[in-house]
Parts: structure tokens; sequence; C-alpha cells
């Protein structure tokens, strides 16, 4: 099985892609070691690299194969983990705080956890509020952030139907995840509130609000603070 | 950079034309999708036949229906899928550079061979770029004639570069002859990493029989149907996944994902398709066939080297 291979492991990922794989488990303490191969991996690349998404507990390197054969390349990737040191600074990283007006006009999924959890609104509130979360990846939309874990108490599988329509800026919660919807898009996830700050902005420098291996801090706000930072009220829409 | 004028306008928009340019790259880590043709090879060939660099907006034109009006003189190409493409109610010769005259009107009809056109002019439509590129990704709301990630609608403008040549370029590159969809040959994968974890019995059947295109197939991914691919894993958590990566989910039945997938994904991939691999998929029809034949790093490179070498 491959669980025993040892890590870290360079994985064929197409013509064009190696799969760096540090980890077999979702930790933590993984986002030290992944935030300092991307630093490493620019580095190394230059403008030969393409594109670079870290993951939990992986990184996927997209470099141009027609400057950089894919051996050359796994060849700088041995190298490059044979020196990789975890990134201090990334331990203790200032943590961003995204305010979120918990409400159930805009948090249908508040007194679902509460009855799961067999907490009141109020509680459930405090406990999701109440951590710094690490950001493990982004995906799925342009600066949707997976962000762990939540108090085990909160956790709450996916919605049996996913809505078709997730109002933008909506906190919710999945498993041992969290995150804020940037845009409209389909979900499945607990929606528990929503805040005002733009997670994803085409002319704001560096585009998403949020990177692999921030921390981050919910904020509860009230309702007259969420509108005074230019949250929208309206409630969820009509139907699913 | 030059100014950019009118050139075409929408009088009918069909099903889907977007405009692409080779991707949107360096943005994927914030879940920002690659975009781009999903047939990198036909959209390379329309721009090269007018002489238009690499990387060069095109036009995407799925299944037909798209009606142009050309508002001046303009020189273009049309590759890839044969569309039933016509000027003025003749047959428009494909794959070779034309020139379209001020108020012609350019009509894409229904596949005749393939599913994807590319409509490039030479000086190249001009957008505005989003994130760095024009191209066009809809779920994203990135990109595309209007920076807003829409296809073309009825009234639309393209905007093309004032510098845009209106005559067909001289000396011109020497048209290849143009690919026989229907015949897309066994598509090169190269296998992945988690090629062990699949039985050996499946796997056996799954590089020897043909597998079908299904109908749910779109720019995102190619859903194939076949005999049932087993793996010892139904999910992993969730990586990055590159071009033509082919998951497979617990119905064994494998999704080939193309520009517009998402970024990260969990389930285990038997491998990653080619470049050409995936070209040649994306002018499937649904219910067409397909062999998967394993290929090597080498041999996958020194095909793509080729194909890129014509470019420039």
């Amino acid at each position: 099985m491959s669980q025993a291979e040892s890590l870290p492991r360079i994985e064929s990922a197409g013509l064009d892609g190696w799969m760096v794989r540090l980890f077999d488990d979702i930790d933590e303490a993984n986002m030290a070691w992944l935030t300092a191969l991307v630093r490493d991996c620019e580095r190394a690349f230059g403008d030969v690299l393409v594109d670079l998404v870290p993951s939990y507990t992986t990184l996927l390197v997209i470099f141009d194969p027609l400057r950089l054969s894919p051996g050359e390349a796994r060849t700088r990737l041995v190298d490059l983990l044979q020196r990789l040191q975890p990134d201090e600074a990334a331990a203790d990283a200032p943590i961003m705080e995204l305010p979120v007006w918990y409400d159930a006009s805009v948090g249908p999924e508040l007194s679902h956890l509460a009855e799961l959890a067999g907490m009141s609104v109020e509680e459930v509130v405090a406990c999701h509020s109440e951590r710094s979360y690490r950001v493990f990846a982004l995906g799925f939309a342009p600066g949707f952030a997976f962000m762990g874990s939540v108090d085990p108490r909160i956790e709450a599988p996916r919605l049996d139907t996913p809505r078709r329509k997730v109002p933008a800026g909506s906190v919710a919660v999945a498993g041992k995840q969290t995150a804020a919807y940037p845009a409209i898009t389909p979900g499945g996830w607990n929606l528990i509130g929503r805040t005002p700050a733009v997670l994803f902005d085409r002319n704001r420098e560096g585009f998403s609000l949020l990177q692999v291996g921030d921390r981050v801090r919910f904020v509860p706000i009230d309702r007259a603070e969420f509108e005074r930072q230019g949250g929208d009220t309206r409630a969820m829409e009509e139907g699913r | 950079m030059t100014e950019a004028i009118d050139g075409l306008s929408v009088t009918r928009a069909g099903p889907l034309a977007l405009l692409q340019d080779a991707g949107r790259f360096g943005v994927r880590r914030l879940g920002v999708t690659q975009g781009g043709p999903v047939d990198l090879h036909g959209w390379a060939w329309a721009n090269h036949l007018v002489g238009n660099a690499w990387g060069t907006p095109a036009l995407e034109v799925t299944f037909g229906g798209l009606e142009l009006v050309a508002e001046r003189d303009l020189a273009i190409a049309v590759a890839g899928a044969d569309l039933g493409a016509t000027v003025e109610g003749k047959p428009l010769a494909i794959w070779q550079p034309v020139t379209l005259r001020e108020g012609q009107v350019l009509a894409f009809a229904s596949p005749v061979n393939g599913l994807r056109a590319y409509l490039a002019v030479a000086g190249g439509f001009r957008a505005v770029p989003v994130l760095n590129s024009v191209a066009c990704v809809m779920r994203e709301g990135l990109g595309g004639h209007d920076g807003e990630g829409h296809k073309l609608a009825e009234g639309n403008r393209l905007r093309v570069s004032a510098a845009a040549s209106r005559e067909v370029p001289v000396g011109a590159a020497q048209p290849p002859s143009p690919p026989d969809y229907q015949q897309p040959g066994p598509l090169g994968l190269l296998v992945g990493a988690q090629i062990a974890e699949f039985s050996g019995t499946s796997l056996f059947r799954a590089f020897n029989t043909a597998w079908r295109v299904d109908d749910r197939a779109d720019r995102m991914g190619v859903r194939l149907t076949g005999p049932r691919l087993q793996c010892r894993l139904s999910t992993m958590i969730s990586e990055g996944i590159g071009l033509g990566a082919v998951q497979v989910p617990p119905d064994g039945q494998p999704i080939v994902l193309l520009n517009d997938r998402q970024t990260i994904g969990g389930y285990p991939r038997l491998g990653a398709f080619t470049p050409l691999a995936c070209s040649r998929l994306a002018q499937c029809l649904p219910g067409q066939e397909v062999e998967i034949k394993a290929v090597t790093h080498e041999r996958a490179l020194a095909d793509h080297r080729r194909f890129r070498g014509v470019f420039g």
C-alpha cells in the first residue's frame, strides 16, 4: 500500500505537473511546510512556473514543459525537498478577523446545529467564533477557503440536497470545516451567518482576501454593524 | 497595444460561443480555474492560419448556431470542427485563411465533423483581461468579450485589433489536413500515482475496451461510460488537479477534467490525458467511442513539443 511508502513523495500529475505529497493526514501543522514549499518553488522555478496548487497535504506544481522537461522539474523538486524547512513565520501569522452576523435570517442552519449539539444558538455562535482556524486550501470557487477545524460539537454533515443558490458572504460549516462563500454559487454546507467582507475582488491586489496558510477568526457583529459594513441583509431566497 | 475597433456583431448567438485566449494562469492557488480552449489544437491552428501569435484570443463556437456580421473587411480562419459554416449562404473553406468583406454574414450551422470550431481574426479579438487573461469562464464570471464571463448573446459586438489585417496574410502557414474527429484514435494517458489502487482486471478492461462519451460533457469535464473501474480508494483528501486528470468516483465511471474543472478534488485518478488527447476528446460528440492507451512521459513530451513547435 502507498501508505507505507515514505514521505514526501513526488507523484506523476500529467505532462506539465508533479504532485508533491508531504503528508498523509490533515493537520494544521502541515501548513507551515506547505507554504514554505510554495515559496521555495517560486524561487527555484522562476518564470517556468505556471501554477501552484497547495491543498491540505499536497502541492501540485505546474511548469512549462516546453522550457523544462518533467525530469528536470522533478530533479529540482527533489533538491528543494532535501533542504525544506517549515515557514516559522506562517506558524504564528497574524490572525485575520472576519466579521459575521450570526442570525437565523441569513444562517438558516443555526438552529439545526444547535439541535444536533444540544446547545443554544448563542452557544453555537460562541463555539464557532472563539477559536482561530487555518486555511487548508482554496478551491470550489475563486476565493473559497476551506478552513479547519471546527469544535467537534458543531460538526455537521452536508445538507442532503444542496442549495442551488447560496448568497455571497454566507458563513458555513460542513464536517470539520468552515468557510465563507465569496460569490453566489450552489452549495450544500450548513449556513450559520453572513460576513460583509468581500472575499474575492478582481480589482484588489492579490484578488483573494484569504490565502492558503492564513489564520482566521470569525468575530460576531450585530445587524447594524453588518449593514454599516455594507452587508447584504436580504434573507435566503424563496425555495432552494 | 493597438486600439480596438468593432469587428463583428452577433445577429444570432447559438448555444455557446466564448472568447478564449490560452488560459488564465498563476491564480489557481486562489481557486481560479484555467479556462482557455478545450481543443487547444484547433484554437492554435485558427490563430496561426491568420498569422496571430500564440495566446491571441479566438472564438470557441460549440455546436454551431452562431451568426455574425462583419463590420469591416477582416482576414479570418476557422479551424477545429466543421460546423457547416457559410458566408452569405455559401460554404466557407475551413482550415485556411479567407477574407470576410464588410457586411457579409458568417453563419455556423451544426456539427459535420467535431463539436467545436475556432474562429480567429488576423490581429486578434480584443477584450479587457481579467486576472491577466480574457479566457471566458462562465461559472466564475471571469473573462470573455465583456469581462464578466458571459457567452455571446445577440446584439453583442466583438472588438478586434485596429491594426487587424484586412487581407489574407501572404505566405501564411501551410495548413495541415483537418483531423477526422470521428476517428480520434487512442487517447494517450500518463498513468497516475493511484494506478496501483485499481484492480488489475478492471485496468485490463479500461485499456482494452472502448469507452463511450456520455452526454454529461462540458468544458469542466467529460464523463466516459464503460466497464466499471474498481479502485480500493473511494475518496481522498482533496488535492490539486491538472488538465486531463481522469478521476474515478465510486461508481467506476471516469470523468476527464478539462479546462474549466475545479482546481482541487478528492477522487482517485487513473492518470492524466496528454494535452493533445484532451483536444481530441473535446471534439467528440456524446455517444462516440474512444480508446485509452498508456503513453510514456518521453513520448507525450515529444508529441507536445512537435505540436507546439509549429507555433513558435
